[in-house]
């Protein structure tokens, strides 16, 4: 029994590597034969983005249990940390290395901020944590468009105001320009690093999830005043899954602002409408089902793009197929069907 | 040397005295009843004695340490475990899982060993599921270890509960209602579980019952409550044909 019950988490998770894994193949053979459009191409990196993005929010709305709006604020800290890191190294270290560093600098920075948000909130009994994400992904993002750092010889100068108040020498340089944000961020990012940075999450947030820790955390989930009667710490595992959560959309940031030549908090790529879009890629894979939030992120981000052609059917289809994905994902009937399966495939091996 | 000992344990909710100079004794080994009409603050004592609520006046001391105002989690850690009146299980979790979450802080590893998989990962998680089978299998719940709680029978569902408080080798386990909603036949075979994980575990176990059969059955001595106060206190078949606690049953 119990031996079975290991291999079939097991196996469940190497399923979700080799699904992965195939779509990696089936791109690269696409790409070695050419027969993929620069438009697809430059879908690439953005897709690893939002399934690293999908995976780490449902760790927080999923395994945790807590609706957080603001996943974007996360990616929005780590994009401008990494990219600031990248500027003021590049050239003074090895590339790899240096884009190594920008993501775990970015991972640490969105993750302090998790923590530095979860202490006084994920306390509090109650919603607070959705109201509280929004505002910060929202501040977060018009701080950015406000905030000038520049460098000279006498070290880095800071200012709310416009890039002449950093009163840099003639040498000087502006890293972050305000609402410009940060120009000519080295370009490191790309698929084959998106791919192995969703392995890496995939590798944490699984195998937390199948272990001592998140069991704590899916007891708060399921039961909170009963994980505390079986002296299970709320806020400590509470505090752990949501920076956890943080750190990986944080090197989602990372991975964006590497993508690109110029990086700037529009409401668009950190507002709360991008939060929406990926809790919306959240629930509709299934929450708390990690591979499903891989296969939606992918879907939700390609679909769009494939129906082009339709032009006019186009928005008709997508809100076509949003609507069968939730229904085959949450309506009573399609959750007892499934179910029914399972117990049927499971019947037929106990004959045996 | 009691076990536990409470002492004018008192709480108020607006105007009403939930609980009102509640005092026990329990000493180590007992099996011990706590009953009562409906509302008269069984379950507030048990929230009490947890740390649920916060008294407003009065002691309660395990073994000799004051744990008054300490935290359930605190409480939970010092040995106190219960069950719930409405079944609080883990649901969306496995049935090994809901215990294996009670025997959290017993069998620790970093979140690293954890994350990577290292030696220590493998190691404890083996222990960790051959102590859980092993508990699963005091409540015959060992052929459903990999179903889902919520998938459970009512009844096992109660089980799973009791195995869950105990996987936190607490000194004294308190049972809210086990016996509810289930039929005789469960309910006797629940009599017998109890006394089984009393004389195995050692334990000492306070509950509250409404089924007189289950109380007068087990229970070595008991207390009943009504209206937030003491009734009478002692020897259960002293205690059962007190004239008070019959009218009390019956009502006015
Ligand atoms: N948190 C609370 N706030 C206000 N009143 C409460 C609270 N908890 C309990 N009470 C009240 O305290 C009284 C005792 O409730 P309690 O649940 O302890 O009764 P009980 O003896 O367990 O009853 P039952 O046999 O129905 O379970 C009731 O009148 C109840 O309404
Ligand atoms: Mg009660």
């Amino acid at each position: 029994m119990k031996k079975m019950n290991i291999t079939k988490t097991t196996k469940n998770n190497l399923i979700t590597y080799l699904m992965v894994l195939l779509a990696y193949l089936a791109v690269q053979m696409l790409l070695l034969t050419g027969n993929i459009s620069s438009l697809m191409k430059g879908l690439l990196v953005p897709l690893c983005i939002y399934v690293m993005l999908a995976i780490s929010l449902n760790l927080t709305v999923g395994i945790l249990g807590e609706l957080s709006l603001g996943h974007a604020g996360f990616m929005c800290v780590g994009a401008f940390s990494g990219a600031f890191f990248s500027k003021c190294m590049d050239g003074l270290m090895p590339d790899s290395l240096r884009f190594l560093a920008a993501l775990l600098i970015g991972a640490a920075v969105a993750g302090i901020f998790g923590i530095l948000i979860g202490i006084p909130v994920l306390r509090l009994k109650g919603d607070y944590l959705a109201i509280v994400t929004l505002a910060f992904g929202e501040i977060i993002k018009n701080l950015v468009n406000v905030l000038y750092i520049g460098k000279d010889k006498n070290g880095f100068h800071f200012s709310m105001k416009d890039s002449i108040s950093l009163h840099l020498d003639a040498e000087g340089q502006v890293i972050v320009n305000g609402a410009q944000g940060i120009t000519g961020t080295p370009h490191d990012a790309s698929f084959t690093i998106g791919i192995i940075l969703i392995f890496i999450s995939l590798f944490i947030i699984l195998n937390l999830i199948n272990s001592r820790d998140g069991r704590a955390i899916m007891s708060i989930r399921d039961n909170r005043i009963a994980a505390e009667s079986i002296g299970i710490n709320i806020t400590k595992y509470k505090l752990m899954a949501f920076s956890i959560s943080a750190s990986i959309a944080g090197v989602a940031g990372v991975l964006y602002a590497h993508n690109l030549s110029t990086l700037t908090a529009l409401p668009k790529n950190f507002g709360y409408n991008m939060s929406i879009m990926i809790l919306v890629f959240v629930v509709l894979g299934g929450i708390g089902n990690i591979r499903g939030s891989i296969i939606s992120a992918i879907i939700l981000t390609l679909l769009p793009e494939l129906l082009r052609g339709l032009s006019d059917y186009r928005m008709l289809i997508y809100a076509i197929v949003l609507i069968a994905m939730m229904l085959l994902n949450w309506s009573p009937k399609a959750i007892e069907w499934k179910e029914g399966l399972k117990r049927h495939s499971k019947k037929e091996k106990e004959v045996k | 040397m009691a076990l536990l000992e409470v002492k004018n344990l008192t709480i108020s909710f607006g105007g009403l005295r939930a609980v009102d100079d509640f005092n026990i004794e329990i000493k180590k080994g007992q099996l011990y009843g706590l009953i009562g009409p409906n509302g008269a603050g069984k379950t507030t004592v048990f929230n009490l004695l947890t740390g649920v609520y916060k008294p407003d006046e009065g002691i309660i001391r395990l073994e000799d340490r004051d744990i008054t105002g300490l935290k359930t989690i605190d409480i939970n850690k010092a040995g106190i475990a219960r069950t719930f009146q409405n079944i609080r299980l883990f649901k969306e979790l496995t049935v090994l899982d809901n215990v294996k979450v009670g025997l959290h802080n017993h069998y620790p590893y970093s979140t690293i060993e954890g994350i990577l998989r290292l030696p220590k990962y493998h190691k404890v998680e083996k222990e960790m599921n051959e102590r859980a089978m092993e508990l699963l299998k005091v409540f015959e719940l060992d052929g459903e270890a990999d179903y889902l709680a919520s998938n459970l029978p009512y009844g096992k569902q109660r089980k799973l509960e009791i195995a869950r408080a105990l996987a936190t080798k607490p000194k004294l386990l308190l049972l809210d209602e086990p016996a509810a909603g289930m039929n005789p036949n469960e309910t006797g075979e629940l009599m017998d579980t109890i006394r089984f994980v009393r004389d195995k575990f050692d334990m000492t176990i306070l509950l509250i019952e409404h089924d007189m059969k289950l109380v007068s059955g087990i229970c070595e001595e008991l207390t009943v409550l009504n209206f937030g106060r003491i009734l009478t206190q002692g020897k259960t078949g002293t205690v059962l044909n007190d004239p008070q606690v019959i009218t009390a049953y019956l009502g006015e």
